[in-house]
């Protein structure tokens, strides 16, 4: 892939995104509110990047990747797309055709692989179907592909005439990513893709996504709750709560030097395959849910359950803001001040 | 411990005393399930034995379609259609005074097995959105549990279900009886799948893969749950998992799995300290680590998982085995040894006086 040298737009560059569900009630399904699953979320991702978005159940990742994708219409918001022409578009706004279009080019591997396969379709016709609309690939040409989709992600191409209930959980998820493979598309959001799948195999997996990378120029939106997973796939992390980007940075500096306090709860939480370890709990417990996106709370959204929380938090909603130049950007009145813990203070010795 | 020898093994005998103290709950022992289709059957589980003691939590690990899921759905005697239990025994002794029930020879779709299962035993599964009825609303689908085991009348198992989503930490719980699965996150709603399983107060809890979907936080705070409803209710736990962090966290006892056997098993610090299988060796390593820095590639397993078909002669691991020999692995089936305090592994190496 010709990479130029001429600095140009991001491949997806998301502005102020806000994806409002709204709740009805009653006979008349009145909109009594809105869940704000997703509430103004600005990204970058550029070409060949790898960026891993975490964060709590709920925060609303899926719900960004979806909107990505246009399967939900935004409340409001661009998501700008440089198509292969150079072009940008504006997804927010596209429909129809130019939609199914762009929908060759983005892919989505979803998180729950039981719903997202299709029971009656034997998986030839799961993995060839975006291959196949229209005609485009058929026959033995067709089963050619499949197979080698299918070996690609490390299952038998003997099993195509199967259907997705005689597979177990992991074999399934595999299925997901070679059905999302099929179009040859450019970028790939990954919905908690290899969360579903056992050890070998996901590291298997991983190294695959990473050839592939590498092979067509792929851009990951990698959304884990693994953050081993996560830092070891990612260039960049961004970390979600209650719909908004409360920090980003690249992986390391995640790592090492967390600017948000939330971040430093979910570096906590990490379980570490070391049983030695589990007595050694510095856990930060983060008491209470998170934070319901129906009725945010004011100020800082995260302040109910932060042990820095001042008054100003409580009042003011601190937006996304660059920290430090090497691009670390947080979204908390105090990231300067805070000496927050980083990963590396549970240290673990290396079994062998 | 881990794995029960046949009353036919002589060393049965001379442990006999020490085997007795432990006070197991379940005692898987050869238990076959297979699929049967048009394609020929499928030994998704092979022989498997172990066991669960009672109040302890063990977790299955082991590589996809390895037969962890059946192996749980095989102790609820609810195997999937197009399979079945073909031999061996599930010895389920809910009071440690009474004979064990043989839950494997029970009809699955008889009265016994019904009163025991979702009553005795509870389940969540990997899968938190197909367990949950998509029609019904939460409060309902509780309440028809509990009215079925417990025997109880409306209020008492309204109550009694706001009582158990309350213990799961679900807020407001009174008001969200009326919500449906979907209007719950994925955390929330396992947290709605462990208080359907934990309804009926069970003895054991089937655990297939349940913060799999999770993000870190909520996963930490399920695990405390199931920790704190552990010591509240002396409740069992056969915890599948393939995330080995999670295993270090929790587990007392690991069994590994491999192509519907077991291969290893032990307690936790063994498994993870002193593993002696070749394939519990090379899965902990293919681990993304935490610490340094994250390397290009990570440590494989070479290879695939056997068809289910066609299962290598020997070893089943040995196509893929770095350590097998050739002439020995490929030819002999190797069986289960017991190599330390309850330490089983089942491995050509150490066969024959090791
Ligand atoms: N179709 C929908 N209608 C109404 N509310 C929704 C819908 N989809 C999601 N939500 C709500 O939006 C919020 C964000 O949900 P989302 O599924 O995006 O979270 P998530 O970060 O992916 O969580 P998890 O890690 O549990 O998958 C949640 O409060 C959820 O209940
Ligand atoms: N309904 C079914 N019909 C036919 N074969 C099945 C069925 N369910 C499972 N199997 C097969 O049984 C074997 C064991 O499956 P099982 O679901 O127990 O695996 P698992 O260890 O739980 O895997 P995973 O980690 O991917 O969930 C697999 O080879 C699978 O293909
Ligand atoms: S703004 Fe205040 S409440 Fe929010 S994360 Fe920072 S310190 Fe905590
Ligand atoms: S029996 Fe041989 S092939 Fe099998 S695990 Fe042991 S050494 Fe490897
Ligand atoms: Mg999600
Ligand atoms: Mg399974």
């Amino acid at each position: 892939m010709a990479v130029s040298q001429t600095p140009r737009s991001p491949l997806l560059e998301l502005k102020d995104l806000r994806m409002h569900f709204p709740i009805r009630k009653g006979a008349f399904r009145h909109v009594v509110g809105h869940v704000k699953a997703v509430d103004g979320v600005s990204l970058r991702v550029e070409d060949g990047e790898t960026l891993g978005i975490v964060g709590e159940s709920g925060c609303g990742k899926s719900t960004l990747a979806r909107t990505v994708l246009r399967i939900y219409q935004p409340t409001s918001g661009e998501i700008r797309y440089r198509d292969r022409s150079g072009g940008t578009v504006d997804l927010a706004a596209l429909s129809g055709p130019a939609l199914d279009e762009i929908h060759r080019d983005l892919r989505m591997v979803f998180q729950d692989p039981q719903s997202s396969l299709n029971p009656r379709l034997p998986v030839i016709d799961i993995i060839g179907e975006v291959l196949s609309v229209n005609g485009i690939v058929k026959g033995r040409e067709l089963e050619h592909r499949v197979a080698d989709l299918m070996l690609s992600v490390g299952l038998r191409p003997e099993y195509m005439r199967r259907y997705p209930h005689a597979f177990s959980g992991g074999e399934r998820q595999r299925i997901g990513i070679a059905r999302a493979l099929a179009s040859n598309p450019r970028l790939v959001i990954a919905d908690e893709a290899v969360s579903a799948l056992d050890v070998s195999v996901q590291a298997q997996t991983i190294n695959l996504l990473q050839d592939l990378q590498e092979q067509f120029g792929l851009t990951y939106l990698f959304v884990a709750h693994d953050l081993s997973v996560v830092r070891h796939i990612s260039d960049n992390i961004a970390v979600m709560y209650v719909g908004r980007v409360v920090e980003k940075a690249p992986t390391e500096l995640i790592f090492s030097r967390p600017l948000h306090p939330y971040t430093e709860a979910l570096l906590s939480a990490v379980p570490i395959a070391d049983p030695r370890l589990r007595r050694h709990g510095t856990r930060i417990r983060l008491a209470g849910e998170v934070a319901d996106p129906a009725h945010p709370p004011p100020g800082c959204p995260f302040h109910p359950r932060c042990r820095y929380a001042t008054e100003l938090c409580r009042q003011e909603l601190p937006v996304l803001r660059t920290i430090t130049a090497d691009g670390h950007a947080a979204a908390c009145h105090h990231a300067e001040s805070l000496s927050l813990n980083p990963f590396a203070d549970r240290t673990v010795p290396e079994f062998n | 411990m881990l794995q029960i020898p046949m009353n036919t093994d002589p060393d049965f005998a001379m442990a006999g005393g020490r085997l007795a103290e432990r006070d197991l709950l379940i005692e898987v022992d050869d238990l076959r399930t297979h699929f049967f289709g048009g394609a020929g059957s499928i030994r998704a589980v092979d022989g498997v034995s172990f066991s669960i003691p009672r109040g302890k939590t063990v977790c299955v690990v082991g590589e996809s379609g390895s037969g962890k899921s059946i192996t749980g759905r095989s102790i609820l005697n609810q195997v999937p259609r197009g399979g079945r239990i073909v031999s061996g025994a599930i010895r389920y002794r809910p009071d440690p005074a009474a004979p064990a029930i043989d839950l494997a020879s029970l009809d699955p779709r008889g009265r016994d097995m019904r009163a025991i299962r979702g009553a005795q035993i509870g389940l969540i599964s990997q899968e938190p959105m197909a367990a949950l009825s998509p029609v019904h609303t939460i409060g309902n689908q509780m309440m028809e549990v509990i009215r079925l085991h417990l025997k109880m009348g409306k209020k008492e198992a309204r109550e009694h279900a706001i009582e158990t989503l309350a213990l799961v930490g679900i807020p407001r719980p009174a008001e969200r009886m009326d919500s449906y699965a979907f209007q719950f996150s994925g955390g929330m709603r396992q947290r709605v799948c462990i208080a359907l399983a934990l309804a009926c107060r069970p003895k054991l809890l089937i655990a297939d893969e349940p913060t799999t979907a999770l993000d870190v936080t909520t996963q930490a705070n399920i695990l405390d749950l199931l920790g704190s409803l552990q010591a509240e209710f002396g409740l069992s736990v056969l915890f599948v998992t393939h995330d080995l962090g999670v295993v270090a966290e929790i587990a007392d006892e690991v069994v590994v799995m491999y192509v519907g056997r077991v291969v290893e098993a032990g307690d936790v610090d063994t498994i993870f300290h002193a593993p002696a299988h070749p394939y519990t060796k090379a899965l902990l390593q293919s681990v993304p680590r935490m610490h340094g820095q994250p390397t290009e590639r990570l440590a494989i397993i070479e290879g695939m998982v056997p068809s289910r078909f066609a299962r290598p002669q020997g070893c089943s691991f040995h196509p893929r085995c770095k350590q097998a020999r050739a002439g020995l692995c490929d030819q002999r089936d190797p069986q289960s040894v017991g190599i330390g305090d309850g330490h089983v592994v089942s491995c050509l190496l150490y066969e024959g006086g090791q």
